[in-house]
C-alpha cells in the first residue's frame, strides 16, 4: 500500500469553472482526479459525450417505464395493508377468496408488457451502444491503446508515438478508439462522464469507442477490484480543444523519457501508483507485445479475442 | 512437519486483527467453559450434536446463521466506518491488505454462512412438518450436511486467528486469486471452506428434493403442497444443479494453485474468463436458491395473517418453477462489460428481464392476498410488508441493470452494491427474520416477545434505507465498489449517512438478541399450548409445539390445499386414532465426527501439512465406512407407547 | 443409508408396490433410496459436464506442447473401454444374482467386476505415468490440465467405486442379502453404470475426437 503521507503531487491540470476544487487542493492536497470529481456535477448523471448521454437517457427511460408499475404497487401494498387491518371493521373480509381469472390475466400481463417495452430498449441500446461500435463524427478518430498495470494506467498513442501514465489527453469532438488489455490481472477502464466501461484482460484485447464533447478534466478509474493498490488506480482525462491538443502533443514529444522495453519493464515492475508522466517516444509494437507476453509460448494459436 | 504454518501466521503485530482474533478465541473459550461448568456436555451430545432429527438440525442451522450474521455484520460496520473517514487524503484505520480481507469475508460469510444456513435451516425444520411426514428422506445424511456447513464456517473463522483470509472479493476472480497474484493462504482458506460447506449444501439439496418428491402425507398431491414446500423444492433443485458447478470450478482453481495447472492462469494457455462464466452459472441460481424459500415464507405469512388462502396458488407455483428454470439462463448479465458483443449482451439482458415477469406476478399475488383479508399485524407481517415495498425498489434497480448499456455505467459501482443488498436484505434477510419469528413457537413451544420484535423490524427497515439509498446515489456519482479510500470529499456525507444506517441496523440486531433473551426468561408466560399460535393453515400447526421427535403419531390425511385449515373448518380437531408402531432414527455421531475430520483435512491442506491432510481424509472415509457398517439406524416405538406418549402430549391441546 | 425412519411402519418395504407420485403417502424405502441416489448421480454428472465444457474450451490451448493427436493411443484406450464396459455387465449380473439370493454367483460377478475395474484403473495410471514421463504432465499446458483433471476425476470415481465394492462384498458376507444390503448394492450398481455413461462421453470427446 501507499503510506499515508505519500500523495501524488497536484498535477498541472486545468480546472474549468470549479471553484471548490482549488479550495480542496489547499485543504487536502489530494490527487487530480479528486479535484475534478469533487465538482458539484459529476458521475454518470453529468455526461460529457454522446455515449454517456445516450446511456443516461436509457437509464432515465427504463426507470420511468418501471416506475409506472412500481409506484402503484408500493402505494397499493401500503394502502391494502392499512385498510384491511384486522381492527378496521368497515373493511370487507372474504375469507375464502383466492382466485380470479381476470386478475390473474392482468397480473401476468402487466409485468410482461413492461418487459416487452424494456426488451426493446435493451435490444436497440445494446446494438447502438456496443462498446466496439465506432462512433460517427466529422473528425478523424484517434487511436489509443490502454494497458492496466499494478496499479496504474498506461496510455499509448500509437499514431503519435507517445505514451502517458495515469493521464489521458484527448481533443474535443474527436472519436477515440480504445484498444485495451492488462499486463496483470483484470481491471475495468471507466470514465463515468464519458460513458461505457470495459474490462481490461491479460492476454486479450477489448475495444471501446468514446467521444468527449466539452473540454474539461474528468475522473477515470478502474472499476474492477485488482488488489491492494486498487483504490489509487485512478487517472485523469484531460479533454482539450483540438488546437491545445496539438500543442500538448508537440510538448509531449519534446520532453519526458523514452518508453522502451527497459523503461516498460521498470514501470510494470514497480507496484503501486505512479504520478502522471509522459513518454516522448514509444515502441510502436509495445501494446501487441504486452498482449502477447502472456501467451508468448504459443504464437501459432490465436489468443482468445474479445470484440 | 507443519507445512507453511508457523508463529508468524498469528497477527501479533497488527492490533485490529489481533483484537478480532482474541474476541473470537475468548468467546469460544467462554462458551466451552460455560458448557463444561454447567455439565451440559452429555445433554448437548445426546440431544443436539448427534441428533438426526430434522427439527434439531434445522434449529442448529439457524443458530449457525445467527452467529455468523454477527460476524458478517461486524465486518460491515468496520467497512462503513473505514469509508466514513477515509476521504480526501485520509487512509482511515484499515490498511488495504486488511480492508480487502474484510470485504471478501463479509460477502463470503453473509452468502454462504448466513443466508444459506438460514434458508436451509428453515427448510429443514418446516418442510417435513408441512408435508405431514416424520423426517427427511435421509436423516443421517442431513446431520452430515449440517456439520459440513458448520466446518466451512469454522475454517473461515479460523482464518481470523491463524493466517489471513482471501483479499480477492467474495468470488475470488482469477487471475487475481491465482498463486502468482495471491501467494498467501487467504484464497486457500476461502476455497477449502467453501468446498467443504458446498458438499454439505449439495447433500442437503439432494435430501430435500427426495423428501419433497417421495415423502408426503397420504393425499398430498403436488398441487396440495404448501407454497413454501414448492419454493423449497425449486430451491433444492437449483442446489442440486448449481453446486456441482461450483465444486468443479473451485476444484480447478485449487488444482491451479496446488499443482501448477493452467485452467485460469495468464500463462500456459489458461483462460480466466471461463472461471467467471462458471462461477456465475452457479452464482445466479444461488441468488434464487436464497430468494425462493424467502418468497415461500412470505406466501405462508401473508396468507396466515390475512386469514385467507394465498391468492393465485397455481400462478404462484408456475412463477416459482419459471424462476427456477430461467435462473440458469441469465448468468452473463454479471459481466456485460467483458465485451461479448451486442447480440449476446442483448439476449442475456432480455432473458434477465423475463425473470421479472414471474417475480412481478408473485408480488401482485401477495398484494391480492392482502386484499379483502383481515390482517393481524404480528411481527412476521411487518417483515412481509417491508419486504414487498423494499423488494419492489430492489427489483426495479435490478431490471435497470439488465439493460446492457445502463449496466455499462452502473457495473461494479456502489449502485450495484446497493441493488444486491436491496434485494438480498429485502427478500432473504427479511424473509429469514419473518420465518424465524413465525416458526419459533413451533420449534420451542413459546412465542417470541413482540415489542422487541417490532423494534428490531423498524431498526432494520430504517437502517436499511439509510445505509443503502446513499449508495445508489454514490454509484451514480461514479464511486466504484471495494475502494479502501477515496479522494472525493463530496462523497463523504453520503458515506457517513450510510454508516449511521449501519449502526441503526446494529440496533435491530441487538434488539433481536435481546428479544431472544427476554423471551427465554419469560417463556412460561408465553407458552404455546395449543400448537397453533397464529391460527395457521398448514400441517405444521396441527401437531404440538414443539412437535415430538416423530412429528405425527399418525400421518395426517390430506384432501385439500391448506390442509390444517380445512381440518379446523370440518370441526373436531382430532379423531380417535389407532396407533401403530413406528420407527424413529437413532442418534448418530457420523456427521459430527466426519465433519471434524473434514476440518482437519481442510486446515492441513491450507497450510500444506500433507501428512495431516492424508490422515484426516483417511479418517473421514473410515468414519463413513464404520458408520455404514452398522445396520440398524432406527429404533422402534411401539403402538402402546406411542398411544401413551400421545395422551400426555395432547392433553394441553385438548380444547375441553 | 437411513431413509427408513419416515416410512417404516407404513409400508413393508419390499412388499409394497411403488405408488407413483406419493399422493398415497410416503414412498417405500427402496424407492426413496434409489431416487435420492439418482439425484446424487445427476448432480455428479453436472459436475462432470462443467469439466467437459472446460475441456472443450481448453483442448486447443496446448501452449506449444503436445496435442491429443501426439499423445493418445487408441489401442490402449480401447482395452480400458472394454474392461469398463464389461465390468458394468458383470456388475449388473451380480445385482440380479443377489436379488435371487444366489450368493456364489454374486461373489463371482463382483470379483470379476473388481478385477476389471482395477485393470481399467491400472491401465489409466500407466497412461498417466507415461505422459508425465514424456514431459506431458498436467502443468505443461491448459489442454493437459483439462485432460488430466477430467480423466482423473473419472478415475477417482472408479477408485471410490472399487473401495465401495469391496466394502459391499464384505458387508454381504457378514450380514447376508438383507434389505439394506440389497438397497446399497442397487445404488452401487447405479453408480457403476453412471461411470460407464460418463466414460463413453469421455472416450468420444477426449480420445476419439482428440486423436484425429
Amino acid at each position: 500500500m501507499m503510506p499515508a503521507g505519500e500523495h501524488r503531487p497536484p498535477p498541472h491540470g486545468r480546472f474549468q469553472g470549479c471553484e471548490r476544487a482549488l479550495r480542496l487542493r489547499i485543504l487536502a492536497a489530494p490527487a487530480a482526479a479528486c479535484l475534478v470529481a469533487s465538482c458539484r456535477q459529476a458521475g454518470v448523471l453529468d455526461p460529457q459525450g454522446p455515449v454517456a448521454s445516450a446511456e443516461r437517457l436509457i437509464l432515465f427511460n427504463a426507470t420511468a417505464i418501471m416506475l409506472v408499475v412500481v409506484l402503484p404497487v408500493i402505494a397499493l401494498t401500503l394502502a391494502f395493508a392499512w385498510w384491511y387491518r384486522a381492527s378496521n371493521r368497515r373493511a370487507v373480509y372474504w375469507p375464502d377468496w383466492s382466485y380470479s381469472g381476470h386478475i390473474e390475466l392482468v397480473v401476468w400481463a402487466i409485468p410482461a408488457m413492461v418487459v416487452i417495452l424494456l426488451a426493446g430498449v435493451a435490444w436497440t441500446g445494446s446494438h447502438v451502444l456496443d462498446p466496439a461500435h465506432k462512433l460517427d463524427a466529422n473528425a478523424n478518430p484517434i487511436r489509443i491503446e490502454v494497458v492496466s498495470l499494478d496499479w496504474k494506467w498506461l496510455f499509448i498513442y500509437p499514431d503519435l508515438e507517445i505514451a502517458t501514465v495515469n493521464q489521458l489527453v484527448v481533443p474535443t469532438g474527436v472519436p477515440v478508439e480504445f484498444q485495451l488489455t492488462s499486463a496483470t490481472v483484470m481491471n475495468s477502464f471507466f470514465v463515468p462522464q464519458l460513458g461505457s466501461q470495459i474490462y481490461t484482460m491479460p492476454g486479450m484485447t477489448t475495444r471501446l469507442n468514446l467521444l468527449a464533447e466539452r473540454p474539461g478534466d474528468y475522473a477515470g478509474l478502474s472499476a474492477n477490484f485488482s488488489g491492494d493498490g486498487f483504490s489509487d488506480m485512478r487517472f485523469l482525462v484531460h479533454v482539450v480543444p483540438a488546437s491545445d491538443f496539438s500543442s500538448w502533443r508537440e510538448r509531449a514529444r519534446s520532453e519526458g523519457a523514452v518508453l522502451n522495453a527497459a523503461a516498460y519493464s521498470q514501470l510494470a515492475r514497480t507496484a503501486g501508483t505512479t504520478q502522471m508522466q509522459t513518454y516522448r517516444s514509444v515502441d510502436p509494437n509495445l501494446f501487441e507485445r504486452i498482449v502477447q507476453q502472456n501467451t508468448a509460448a504459443e504464437p501459432t494459436a490465436a489468443p482468445p479475442k474479445e470484440d | 512437519m507443519l507445512g507453511k504454518l508457523n508463529w508468524h501466521a498469528i497477527p501479533f503485530d497488527q492490533p485490529i486483527p489481533m483484537a478480532a482474533a482474541l474476541l473470537v478465541v475468548v468467546t469460544i473459550l467462554a462458551v466451552l467453559s460455560l458448557v463444561t461448568w454447567k455439565g451440559w456436555w452429555p445433554y448437548l451430545w445426546r440431544e443436539w450434536l448427534t441428533s438426526v432429527d430434522h427439527k434439531r438440525i434445522g434449529v442448529m442451522y439457524v443458530l449457525l446463521a445467527l452467529v455468523l450474521l454477527l460476524r458478517g455484520f461486524m465486518d460491515a460496520i468496520m467497512m462503513r466506518s473505514q469509508l466514513a473517514i477515509a476521504a480526501g487524503g485520509a487512509q482511515g484505520y484499515l490498511p488495504p491488505e486488511h480492508y480487502d480481507q474484510i470485504f471478501s469475508a463479509h460477502g463470503t460469510i453473509m452468502i454462504f454462512f448466513m443466508a444459506m444456513p438460514f434458508m436451509v435451516g428453515l427448510m429443514n425444520f418446516v418442510v417435513p412438518l408441512q408435508l405431514g411426514v416424520r423426517d427427511v428422506a435421509f436423516p443421517v445424511l442431513n446431520a452430515i450436511s449440517f456439520w459440513l456447513t458448520a466446518s466451512g464456517a469454522l475454517l473461515v473463522n479460523i482464518s481470523l486467528v491463524v493466517g489471513e483470509f482471501a483479499r480477492t472479493g467474495w468470488l475470488a476472480y482469477p487471475p487475481l486469486s491465482e498463486l502468482q497474484f495471491s501467494p498467501g493462504v487467504g484464497v486457500d482458506y476461502y476455497l477449502w471452506a467453501l468446498q467443504i460447506s458446498g458438499i454439505g449444501t449439495l447433500l442437503a439439496g439432494i435430501n430435500m428434493v427426495t423428501t419433497i418428491l417421495k415423502l408426503r402425507a397420504p393425499g398430498m398431491g403436488y398441487m396440495r403442497m404448501p407454497v413454501f414446500c414448492w419454493t423449497a423444492l425449486c430451491s433444492s433443485m437449483l442446489i442440486v444443479a448449481a453446486f456441482p458447478v461450483l465444486t468443479a470450478t473451485f476444484g480447478m482453481l485449487l488444482l491451479d494453485r496446488y499443482v501448477g495447472m493452467h485452467f485460469f492462469t495468464n500463462d500456459g494457455g489458461g483462460n480466466f474468463m471461463m472461471y467467471i462464466n462458471l462461477i456465475w452459472i452457479w452464482g445466479h441460481p444461488e441468488v434464487y436458491i436464497l430468494a425462493l424459500p424467502a418468497f415461500g415464507i412470505f406466501s405462508e405469512v401473508i396468507a396466515t395473517f390475512s386469514g385467507k388462502p394465498l391468492f393465485g396458488y397455481r400462478s404462484m407455483v408456475l412463477a416459482t418453477l419459471a424462476i427456477c428454470v430461467l435462473s440458469f439462463m441469465v448468468w452473463l448479465h454479471h459481466f456485460f462489460t467483458m465485451g461479448a458483443g451486442a447480440d449476446v449482451n442483448a439476449v442475456f439482458g432480455i432473458a434477465s428481464m423475463i425473470i421479472a415477469i414471474p417475480t412481478g406476478v408473485k408480488l401482485f399475488n401477495w398484494l391480492f392476498t392482502l386484499y379483502r383479508g383481515r390482517i393481524r399485524f404480528e411481527v412476521p407481517v411487518l417483515w412481509a410488508i417491508g419486504f414487498m415495498v423494499t423488494f419492489a425498489i430492489g427489483g426495479m434497480t435490478g431490471v435497470l441493470q439488465a439493460v446492457p448499456p445502463a449496466d455499462f455505467v452502473l457495473h461494479n459501482s456502489l449502485f450495484l452494491v446497493a441493488h444486491f443488498h436491496n434485494v438480498i436484505i429485502g427478500s432473504v434477510v427479511f424473509g429469514a427474520m419473518a420465518g424465524y419469528y413465525y416458526w419459533f413457537p413451533k420449534a420451542f413451544g413459546f412465542t417470541l416477545e413482540r415489542r422487541l420484535g417490532v423494534v428490531s423490524f423498524w431498526c432494520w427497515l430504517i437502517g436499511f434505507y439509510l445505509a443503502f439509498m446513499p449508495l445508489y446515489a454514490l454509484g451514480l456519482l461514479g464511486m466504484t465498489r471495494r475502494m479502501q479510500h477515496y479522494a472525493d470529499l463530496s462523497w463523504q456525507p453520503y458515506l457517513i449517512v450510510a454508516e449511521v444506517g449501519a449502526v441503526i441496523i446494529l440496533c435491530g440486531i441487538v434488539a433481536t438478541v435481546a428479544q431472544l433473551v427476554v423471551s427465554i426468561r419469560t417463556r412460561e408466560s408465553r407458552r404455546d399450548l395449543g400448537g397453533d399460535p397464529w391460527n395457521g393453515r398448514t400441517l405444521e400447526w396441527s401437531t404440538s409445539s414443539p412437535p415430538p421427535a416423530y412429528n405425527f403419531a399418525v400421518l395426517p390425511q390430506v384432501d385439500s390445499l391448506d390442509a390444517f385449515w380445512a381440518m379446523k373448518q370440518r370441526g373436531p380437531r382430532r379423531a380417535a386414532a389407532r396407533y401403530e408402531s413406528i420407527e424413529v432414527p437413532r442418534n448418530s455421531a457420523n456427521g459430527f465426527v466426519t465433519a471434524f475430520f473434514a476440518v482437519v483435512t481442510g486446515f492441513a491442506m491450507i497450510w500444506h501439512i500433507w501428512w495431516l491432510a492424508i490422515l484426516g481424509l483417511v479418517c473421514a472415509v473410515l468414519t463413513l465406512l464404520a458408520f455404514g457398517w452398522v445396520e440398524r439406524v432406527e429404533q422402534e416405538v411401539s403402538g402402546e407407547q406411542l398411544a401413551n406418549d400421545e395422551r400426555v402430549r395432547l392433553r394441553p391441546m385438548d380444547p375441553a | 443409508m437411513s431413509a427408513q425412519a419416515a416410512t417404516a411402519g407404513l409400508a413393508g418395504e419390499e412388499e409394497a408396490t411403488p405408488r407413483g407420485q406419493g399422493s398415497d403417502g410416503p414412498a417405500p424405502v427402496r424407492i426413496v433410496v434409489a431416487y435420492g441416489f439418482w439425484i446424487f448421480l445427476l448432480s455428479d454428472i453436472i459436475m462432470f459436464s462443467a469439466l467437459f465444457a472446460t475441456y472443450a474450451v481448453l483442448s486447443g490451448q496446448t501452449a506449444r506442447g503436445p496435442s491429443g493427436h501426439d499423445l493418445f493411443e487408441l489401442r490402449h484406450v480401447g482395452i480400458e473401454t472394454v474392461c469398463l464396459l464389461f465390468s458394468s455387465y458383470t456388475c449388473g449380473l451380480g445385482v440380479l444374482a443377489i436379488e435371487r439370493r444366489r450368493l456364489t454367483f454374486f461373489y463371482v460377478s463382483f470379483a470379476l467386476t473388481f478385477a476389471l475395474g482395477a485393470t481399467f484403473l491400472g491401465l489409466e495410471l500407466s497412461e498417466f505415468v507415461g505422459l508425465v514421463a514424456r514431459g506431458a504432465g498436467p502443468s505443461r499446458s491448459a489442454f493437459l490440465s483439462a485432460f488430466f483433471s477430467l480423466v482423473g476425476l473419472h478415475g477417482a470415481h472408479v477408485t471410490a467405486g472399487l473401495l465401495w465394492l469391496g466394502f459391499m462384498v464384505a458387508q454381504t458376507a457378514a450380514r447376508g442379502p438383507r434389505d439394506f444390503v440389497r438397497r446399497r448394492l442397487l445404488c452401487f450398481s447405479l453408480f457403476w453404470h453412471a461411470l460407464d455413461i460418463i466414460w463413453v462421453a469421455l472416450l468420444t470427446l477426449v480420445y476419439l475426437m482428440g486423436a484425429r
